[in-house]
């Protein structure tokens, strides 16, 4: 397989008894693209996300993460990546140092790396005065910045962000959204699941999965068109009611 | 390495930041050894008795100042009658009452004699244990009296091997050590491992490099340390406060609790990953865990007087072996060579639960 890619999956599966979860999906996702992995709940996006991050075995079918195989070099692929998930996963009673040294330690990082990072990183942020303080008296919004800042300070070549945006304010988002796009440009490929269709216009490419199937995929302007809609949401419905019909 | 140095030294401030965890970890031990050492306890001091003495003669006041004198009790009343004595049972006034006939001196020195002991049975066990006290004193109390001894007499002669002063703390400390290192051990590390789960971050740590093996290790090498701390803090007050002997080798000793602690700590591992919550662990930790444990584990009651099916039941009980072993080596002084079959118990005990919760936190990940 190719190693320009950052993520490259052939006719990956998951089946749970008769169930099946993702179904033979194929996709290429290059490096530092902004990927926006669509569907709805119970779609397989999250069971596809899984398989990617090492968390799932998948039934059949191949992929490689950061040029690695998910069958045999998951070890390898873990250490390259980053992953935050739906719900908010630092340790509240952890301070903000605390959280940063721990995951910088995770992933190997040598501890003056860790600290001089970290400082940058609270600098950067705008909270350096709760940089002592325990995670759990930051302001929401500030620890989904922190979260995804962590996600990514080992510098993964991908990092898997699932729902980030979930319960966190307009600007807020926003202001993710430009770290998102600030990592991409270091060459860290973000992979993105969103519910938010108006997030998906900010990705370079977008899929969108209905029933384990990946039934579009482009980027969201060549979907608006081939779709005939105005925005991301009315393609969204559109392929979710073909489906039902 | 460096990776579970830096896992470890978290889960410490967790333990340290989280103050119910340190009340269960700090405050639990201490409180049940006094409990169990001061209150909870089998012996009978200063029971209540009272006392209807109808001769009031030499003899009599002679055996009733011999009864008093003892630690056991404590005089609460003179009665004339038996409608005060059942009066007073019915108050709680005393336990035991003593009656004894007119004429007693006379009747002692020259034909048999009675005297009446009156308890109150509401409390059986109490009530048992005081009329044993009473008759002993009776009989010694008779033995130096009388003039001359019938011709034949068996007397006994009662040693009580390994602890001469039947001392309920001997017992207890053993238990309340094997107690302790359930609680934190099981409870608190199942409940540890599910908040991960809880929270998410679980998820974040599968995702990391850290091998499962390593998540798992790191977040319980720190409660076996405590709970290690916690039995050394345990015996100190035993040895200390309670004077309980040492008889045997305490590195074995230090070995066993070691081992015990790993079969207690593999039980806590095996709950949580069969719980997706904080709260089904608690409760499993301790109702499907610790009141088998206090119960059947021979602590508080002995396991030879249990109805068959129980007895069978506590075979499955790491602690019943444990107390065994703690009791042989600290009361016995006796070595692995007549401990090891309960040693292997619990060695086998690791290897099932070890095993056990391995399978199912593979099942989880595949």
């Amino acid at each position: 397989m190719n190693n320009n890619y950052a993520i490259e999956a052939k006719d990956f599966t998951k089946k749970f008894g008769s169930f099946i979860a993702v179904d033979n999906i194929s996709f290429t996702v290059g490096q530092g693209e902004i990927f926006g992995f669509l569907g709805a709940n119970g779609a397989g996006k999250t069971t596809a996300m899984k398989m990617l991050t090492g968390l799932l075995r998948p039934t059949s079918g191949r992929a490689h993460v950061g040029g690695f195989d998910v069958w045999k070099e998951a070890d390898k692929i873990k250490k390259n990546i980053g992953y935050m998930s739906q719900k908010f996963s630092l340790y509240s009673d952890l301070t903000v140092l605390e959280n940063i040294t721990l995951f910088g330690g995770i992933y190997g990082m040598r501890m003056t790396e860790i600290k001089e990072k970290a400082n940058e990183l609270v600098h950067k942020l705008g909270i350096e005065d709760f940089k002592n303080r325990m995670v759990a008296s930051l302001p929401l919004g500030y620890k989904q910045k922190l979260a995804f800042s962590v996600a990514i300070f080992h510098e993964p070549r991908i990092v898997f962000l699932d729902e980030p945006t979930g319960g966190v304010d307009p600007i807020t988002r926003r202001q993710f959204w430009e770290m998102i796009y600030e990592a991409a440009e270091r060459g860290i490929t973000p992979f993105v699941t969103t519910h938010y269709m108006d997030e998906a216009e900010y990705c370079n490419r977008v899929s969108i999965m209905v029933e384990g199937k990946i039934m579009a995929l482009d980027t969201p302007e060549r979907l608006k068109q081939q779709f005939d809609s105005k925005n991301m949401d009315e393609v969204f419905l559109k392929l979710a009611r073909s489906k039902h019909k | 390495m460096k990776e579970l140095i830096v896992f470890v030294k978290k889960e410490f401030k967790h333990i340290f930041r989280d103050r119910r965890t340190l009340l269960i970890l700090f405050g639990l031990p201490i409180a049940q050894v006094f409990l169990f050492g001061y209150a909870i306890t089998n012996e009978v001091r200063d029971a209540n008795i009272t006392v209807w003495d109808q001769s009031k003669d030499v003899v009599s006041k002679k055996l009733v100042s011999k009864i008093l004198a003892t630690d056991y009790f404590k005089l609460a009343n003179i009665s004339e009658n038996y409608n005060d004595i059942s009066n007073g049972f019915r108050s709680g006034e005393h336990m035991i009452a003593l009656v004894i006939p007119p004429n007693f001196s006379e009747d002692f020195n020259n034909k048999d004699t009675k005297i009446q002991l009156l308890l109150d049975a509401s409390d059986p066990n109490m009530a048992n244990i005081l009329s044993n006290y009473a008759s002993g004193i009776i009989a010694d109390f008779m033995r130096q009296e009388l003039q001359f001894k019938p011709p034949n007499q068996i007397v006994n002669e009662l040693r009580m091997t390994y602890n001469p002063e039947l001392k309920g703390v001997f017992l207890f400390v053993p238990g309340v050590i094997t107690v302790i290192l359930m609680i934190v051990s099981t409870l608190l590390t199942s409940i540890a491992l599910t908040r991960e789960k809880e929270l998410g971050t679980m998820e974040i740590l599968l995702v990391s490099p850290l091998k499962p093996a390593i998540i798992v290790i790191g977040k319980v090498l720190p409660y076996l340390l405590l709970s290690f701390f916690n039995a050394l803090v345990i015996l100190i007050l035993g040895f200390t406060v309670f004077k309980m002997p040492m008889v045997g080798s305490f590195s074995l000793l230090i070995a066993e609790l070691i081992l015990f602690i790993i079969a207690a700590l593999s039980i806590g591992i095996l709950i949580s990953t069969k719980t997706g919550s904080q709260q089904v662990a608690m409760m499993i930790s301790l109702f499907a865990l610790m009141l088998p444990t206090i119960l059947l584990s021979g602590f508080i009651f002995p396991i030879d007087s249990m109805p068959i099916p129980l007895q069978l039941l506590s075979n499955i009980m790491p602690a019943k072996f444990f107390i065994i072993i703690v009791k042989g080596i600290m009361l016995k002084g006796v070595g692995l060579d007549v401990l090891w079959p309960e040693t292997l118990v619990i060695l086998g005990f690791i290897m099932v639960f070890s095993l056990a919760s391995i399978k199912s936190f593979k099942i989880r990940l595949v």
